[in-house]
């Protein structure tokens, strides 16, 4: 070949540029509903929140080009591809690789293209359909700026022997290149990758087809490159991973050899051909290269050997232990078992001159192992936790001896920069910021952890008398937004520089571009969770990178900005007396509020912990370890299934254990009090006679709706004085926290945050599983409005009941300080052991509380952006300033206040 | 493909090619900067023709509905036909300058932009007269000097909307336009400026890469429908020093995006000022197998919004861009005038152009 062919130039936000010495691009194949049962069904139930994180699963795993397929006869293909297309656009992380769009319907594709900024890939385009069909096709696809697959099908059929492989690959070529005017280097050929070991005679020869026909025509047909479907060699082996993959690396070591230059694969899971067991591979190369009569009969004789045994124990491998001591301890890091690490961190001590050359050496060689395998989505949350705890108990073992080494010589180590994090004043929460904390530490940071509800000055002089690199702030309810963005200006004020790291369940990018940011002149980001922690910090200790990193987030910042500006015209809110007009109408006429079976006030001061266990909705509790999916499916998920069944298993053993041996305990508290609904209020009966009827204060839609659609306040589920009707509502405060402090510091002591985090996480599920339960009983049997309902834990963790119990603080009754109504009518510190913090945070944390309401048609909804007038309205019903009030509903305001 | 179809003029092709293959040709400076000096006021917009606030020539596709009153100060490219004197004065000054290409005054001549005064039916004329007002200014230079043709850019500008990033942030799946849209609109715009006798068309201002793809898209069409082309010129904005379009692509993978369109030129223009601007288009010099441009603007802008680098600085800088052999067109964006451009023209007179076949080589 004389010419020399410019290289394929493909774009995501990114370039990617096939040379040759890229040698194999991964063509990632998770986002494809044909080809994954587990991503068709999240497209089919509309999750494409989950969809979209498993084509961030598959960029960090490797893929370099995303095969995007919405092929599927029940979905909406057209509509699928653009939406998920849009979405993943919006993500920089997958944007990032160039996309392709796969379909068997031009339509699909065409609307494909039509989302794609870059320059993607067509899969595909073939003479199937004939020539004139091929060559307009080939037009567009080049008018649209794309590379294009050209599947070996021609109007007699698919290609399956080596000739006609290479002859239906020439004859699209020529029209392509001599015709068309298509770069030769954006031809892609698939020359069809079909199953061996079928059994079938003819099938035998299809991998030794595919690997002659991609020589010739990457020798004959300059430019272009060639790609496939790899799992479809292995399909008479389906369910038996092992030799499938092992099938996999066999086959593209051949055709790589070949020429074959992409594929689309599941990028992350292939073995290296030289780590297949011997007996195996020999095996499995004669079948792929076909030589030998019974390859697939010796094949089939040894296959059941490696399939993994269903429920099988596997029986703990302990070859690890023969290692030096050195690689026991990164074995025992990356796997997180932490039985020997205090005895391996001695050994590994005697044998260093100095204690903390053990950390410096294997100990931080193990964590950066950990580190990029976690970078790279090739290790989930719980396993590094856990890893985290192997460190923490080696260093903790070697803490003395590193302090008696420091007296002697003064020397101390060296860390990536030190960080003073914080729940803030009035929150409680601190799941995930335990978590960020583990994460960071794992990767070398100081982290100094005040806790929870620490006071903005704490904070600041602890940054000062640590000299710190940066503080980080974390909280989980809203009045906590408005103290971040407190501790800010605080920050601002008192001089300082240091970064600002913010995180927890409600902040957001836009809150903090939009209220905490413009506060503070210093670096301020927020951090989306856990595995993003590291890069935010490691970019703003690095000198080399602070600048442009920042640059990057206030710009982003700054657009978020700009972009609300233009926003809060769109939206426009109706007037008050227009949203109160168009309240829910509760049909009094035709309704009677049933009266409580059983009134006054109920206190249940150790509840079964046994009966809530089964109760628990899981699917939040893999979330707060960031492993996104619903329960039970997520235990057979492709991608976190594995960790997802571990973490499983140890939250079962440690749920019985708390139950066996009454770690915790449930206390709870309920009662009904007679209502009446005075517009955007309920006033309860008093229950004596000289205190003022208790106000319940509710906050109204504001929405522009339809007439017939209404703008819901809760007050409107309460029967109107003028409706004659006697209506009542009801309260709840239960917590299942009672009791877990010794436990934690237990765990804590023991240096094992995993157990920790798994216990709190654990306390709150139990903790939720007993609002459900109580709100069961309450139709059931309290209230008594449902006698006779029966509903499985589906149903009711979908809600599919009668009646709700909105909780103060979040959506539909968004002031927090409304608890304090509840709890006093409840008593419930006093009965239930719960605590209210000054920002309206229960302690425990793991704690519900929250009213009831029996209307058949009361709902959940969110109040939303409340205009100036509503606020002032609020603050003249709970007779607090406009200030006041502002600062209590500042994440619901339409506008700035002054 | 289009790229097989003959051009609309030959001769004025190759007479632009000639050019560009022996010296590095200078591009004109900012429209709107030179407006603004006019100071002019909303009767100035409105001329006579649109004196209420709308245009009262008959336009059948309205369909009788009662045209509504618009402020149309600002609505800059309806200067073409309010006040072509103003239009032509700038252009005239930029051509004494040395400007050897000069750009439409159609940056928002869309339906899409157009959309904001109800005057979309404008579209054609806007684009058709612009041409044409541009094209007579040229003609009139060349005849001054036939050693120097000079030539017509049609403006295709980036339009108010983006097709690839949501305007809504609880919302990352929402577009507030779509390629079709966009698709529609620029084939509109692209066939008048043809009419009225563009030389070039030029897709600038590139933020969002879509958008850009769409309008390569319909001038693909209207050139396959009207069985012939003009040369193509690309101009991409990096929005700040991050190095990446609004729409988050990097220099590079900009290129890829739109290089299916086999430009005459692809170059970077406004957003940064000369020295921001070098690293971006060192790395388009890079990958480009055709022409290279850099039209900056004035420096960034001060605390109020102004650009105040001087005609000397700036020409001092883009000079050393003609030096290190990075560009084949330099010209100017945002904040730059008359004497900037004259600047920008004395500095890369006599500096070789950025060589083109060698590019080739190292592309492969």
């Amino acid at each position: 070949m004389n010419t020399v062919h410019r290289p394929t130039r493909l774009s995501g936000l990114e370039p990617l540029v096939l040379t040759p010495d890229l040698l194999f691009v991964n063509v990632g194949e998770r986002t494809n509903v044909t080809g994954s049962a587990q991503f068709r069904k999240l497209i089919k139930e509309d999750r494409y929140a989950e969809a979209v994180a498993v084509a961030r699963q598959q960029v960090e795993s490797g893929a370099q080009i995303l095969d995007v397929n919405m092929d599927e006869g029940m979905i909406d293909s057209e509509a699928a591809m653009v939406r998920f297309l849009n979405l993943i656009a919006s993500e920089p992380d997958i944007a990032r690789i160039p996309v392709m769009v796969d379909s068997s319907k031009w339509s699909v594709i065409e609307a494909g293209l039509r989302c794609l900024q870059g320059k993607g890939v067509v899969n595909s385009i073939s003479l199937k359909e004939g020539e004139e069909a091929f060559v307009e096709h080939a037009r567009k696809v080049l008018r649209y700026g794309a590379a294009a697959v050209v599947m070996a099908f021609d109007e007699q059929g698919q290609a399956d022997t080596c000739a006609r492989k290479v002859e239906i690959c020439t004859r699209a070529y020529r029209i392509l290149v001599d015709e068309v005017g298509f770069p030769p280097e954006d031809i892609i050929f698939d020359p069809n990758i079909f199953a061996i070991a079928t059994g079938i005679e003819e099938h035998d020869n299809y991998a030794v087809d595919f690997i002659e026909a991609t020589r010739i025509i990457r020798r004959t047909l300059p430019g272009c490159h060639v790609s496939g479907g790899v799992s479809n060699v292995s399909f008479s082996f389906r369910g038996n991973e092992t030799v499938r993959q092992a099938i996999h690396a066999v086959f593209l070591y051949h055709a790589i050899a070949a020429g074959m230059d992409m594929g689309i694969v599941n990028a992350g899971a292939l073995p290296i051909v030289d780590d297949i067991d011997p007996d195996l591979r020999d095996r499995v190369e004669d079948v792929v290269l076909n030589r030998r009569k019974d390859a697939t009969e010796r094949l089939l004789e040894i296959a059941g050997r490696y399939r993994a045994m269903k429920g099988e124990a596997v029986v703990e491998n302990l070859a690890w232990r023969s290692l030096p001591v050195r690689e026991r301890l990164a074995h025992a890091l990356v796997h997180g078992i932490d039985s020997f690490a205090e005895a391996d961190a001695e050994e590994a001590r005697q044998l260093s001159p100095r204690p903390l050359d053990v950390i410096e050496g294997p100990l931080m060689d193990g964590m950066n192992i950990v580190g990029d395998l976690f970078g790279a989505g090739k290790m989930f949350l719980p396993q590094v936790v856990k890893s985290a705890r192997v460190m923490k108990k080696a260093v903790a073992w070697l803490l003395p001896f590193i302090e008696a080494e420091k007296l002697r010589t003064g020397d101390t180590g060296k860390s990536n920069g030190k960080i003073v994090m914080a729940t803030v004043k009035g929150d409680v929460h601190d799941i995930g910021k335990n978590i960020v904390g583990v994460v960071l530490r794992c990767n070398n940071f100081d982290v100094v952890d005040l806790g929870v509800m620490v006071p903005a000055q704490k904070i600041l002089d602890t940054a000062i008398a640590e000299n710190a690199d940066m503080i980080g702030l974390s909280g989980l309810i809203t009045p906590s937004l408005e103290e971040m963005s407190h501790v800010a200006r605080e920050m601002q004020r008192q001089d300082f520089h240091l970064p600002l790291l913010i995180g927890g369940a409600t902040t957001s990018r836009a809150h903090t571009a939009l209220k905490i940011e413009p506060h503070y002149k210093s670096p301020c980001v927020w951090v989306k969770d856990a595995s993003r922690a590291v890069g935010v910090a490691q970019s703003l200790v690095s000198k080399d990178l602070v600048d442009a990193f920042m640059a990057r987030i206030r710009s982003e910042y700054a657009e978020i900005r700009e972009r609300h500006k233009d926003r809060s015209g769109a939206k426009r809110l109706v007037a008050l007396d227009k949203a109160r007009a168009q309240r829910f109408d509760g049909d009094w006429a035709n309704y009677d509020p049933p009266a409580p079976a059983k009134p006054g006030i109920h206190v249940f001061d150790d509840y079964p912990l046994a009966d809530l266990v089964e109760r628990i909705d899981w699917t939040p509790f893999f979330s707060a370890w960031e492993l996104s999916g619903r329960f039970p499916a997520i235990l057979e998920d492709a991608v976190v299934g594995t960790q997802a069944r571990e973490l499983y298993e140890d939250a079962r053993q440690m749920l019985d254990r708390i139950v066996r041996e009454k770690w915790l305990t449930a206390r709870g508290v309920i009662g009904f009090w007679r209502a009446t609904g005075i517009g955007d209020d309920v006033e309860l009966q008093s229950i004596g006679d000289a205190t003022p009827p208790t106000m319940l204060h509710f906050l109204r839609q504001q929405a522009d709706k339809p007439v017939e659609r209404p703008d819901f306040c809760l007050a409107d589920f309460i029967a109107p004085r003028d409706s004659g009707k006697q209506d009542w509502i009801g309260g709840f405060a239960v917590t299942a926290g009672i009791g877990i402090e010794p436990h934690l510091g237990r765990f804590v002591a023991a240096h094992d945050d995993y157990s920790a985090i798994l216990l709190k996480a654990l306390a709150d599920r139990l903790a939720e599983a007993f609002a459900e339960c109580m709100h069961e009983r309450v139709r059931r049997e309290y209230w008594g409005y449902a006698p006779d309902e029966r509903l499985g834990n589906d149903q009711l963790i979908a809600e599919a009941y009668r009646g709700i119990r909105p909780a103060p603080g979040y959506p539909a009754c968004p002031d927090h300080t409304e608890k304090s109504t509840l709890f006093r009518l409840l008593d419930a510190t006093a009965v239930a052991g719960i605590e209210l913090t000054e920002g309206y945070s229960m302690y425990p944390a793991a704690a519900v509380s929250g009213w009831y309401f029996a209307h058949p048609r009361s709902q959940y909804f969110v109040v939303g952006r409340l205009t100036r007038e509503q606020v002032e309205d609020y603050a003249r019903r709970k007779a607090w300033t406009l200030a006041e009030a502002e600062r209590w509903l500042a994440s619901n305001l339409d506008y700035d206040p002054d | 493909m289009t790229a097989t179809l003959p051009w609309f003029d030959p001769a004025r092709v190759q007479a632009l090619e000639s050019a560009l293959s022996r010296r590095i040709l200078v591009i004109d400076g900012a429209m709107g900067t030179m407006v603004q000096g006019h100071r002019l006021e909303e009767p100035d917009y409105r001329g006579e023709r649109f004196a209420p606030g709308h245009d009262t020539l008959p336009a059948p596709a309205r369909d009788g509905a009662q045209p509504r009153s618009h402020d149309l100060k600002g609505n800059n490219d309806l200067l073409t036909l309010t006040r072509p004197d103003v239009i032509a004065g700038i252009h005239r000054a930029y051509l004494d300058a040395g400007a050897d290409l000069v750009e439409t005054n159609t940056f928002n001549a869309t339906s899409v932009s157009q959309a904001d005064y109800g005057l979309e039916h404008l579209v054609p004329e806007l684009n058709r007269e612009a041409a044409r007002l541009a094209r007579a200014c040229c003609d009139e230079a060349s005849a001054a000097d036939p050693s120097r043709p000079r030539f017509v850019v049609g403006v295709l500008g980036p339009t108010s909307r983006t097709a690839s990033i949501s305007p809504d942030v609880n919302d990352p799946g929402f577009r507030n336009t779509s390629f079709e849209e966009l698709r529609v609109a620029y084939r509109e715009a692209g066939a008048a400026l043809i009419d009225g006798g563009a030389d070039v068309l030029m897709v600038e201002t590139i933020f969002d890469t879509l958008n850009a793809k769409a309008a390569l898209y319909a001038i693909a069409e209207e050139f396959e429908a009207r069985g012939a082309r003009l040369p193509v010129m690309i101009s991409g904005t990096i929005t700040d020093r991050s190095g990446r379009t609004l729409s988050g692509q990097t220099t590079e993978a900009f290129h890829a995006s739109v290089a299916h369109a086999r430009p005459l030129a692809i170059g970077l223009n406004c957003a940064l000022g000369a020295k921001e601007l070098r690293q971006y288009v060192e790395a388009l010099a890079q990958v480009a197998s055709c022409a290279v441009s850099a039209h900056p603007n004035a420096g960034l802008p001060n605390a109020f919004g102004e650009y105040d680098e001087t005609p000397e600085q700036m020409a001092g800088l883009i000079g050393e861009f003609a030096r290190a052999g990075l560009v084949n067109l330099v010209g100017g964006c945002c904040g730059t005038t008359p004497a900037h451009i004259r600047a920008i023209a004395s500095a890369v007179e006599g500096v070789a152009p950025r060589s083109l076949s060698s590019r080739d080589r190292n592309a492969a």
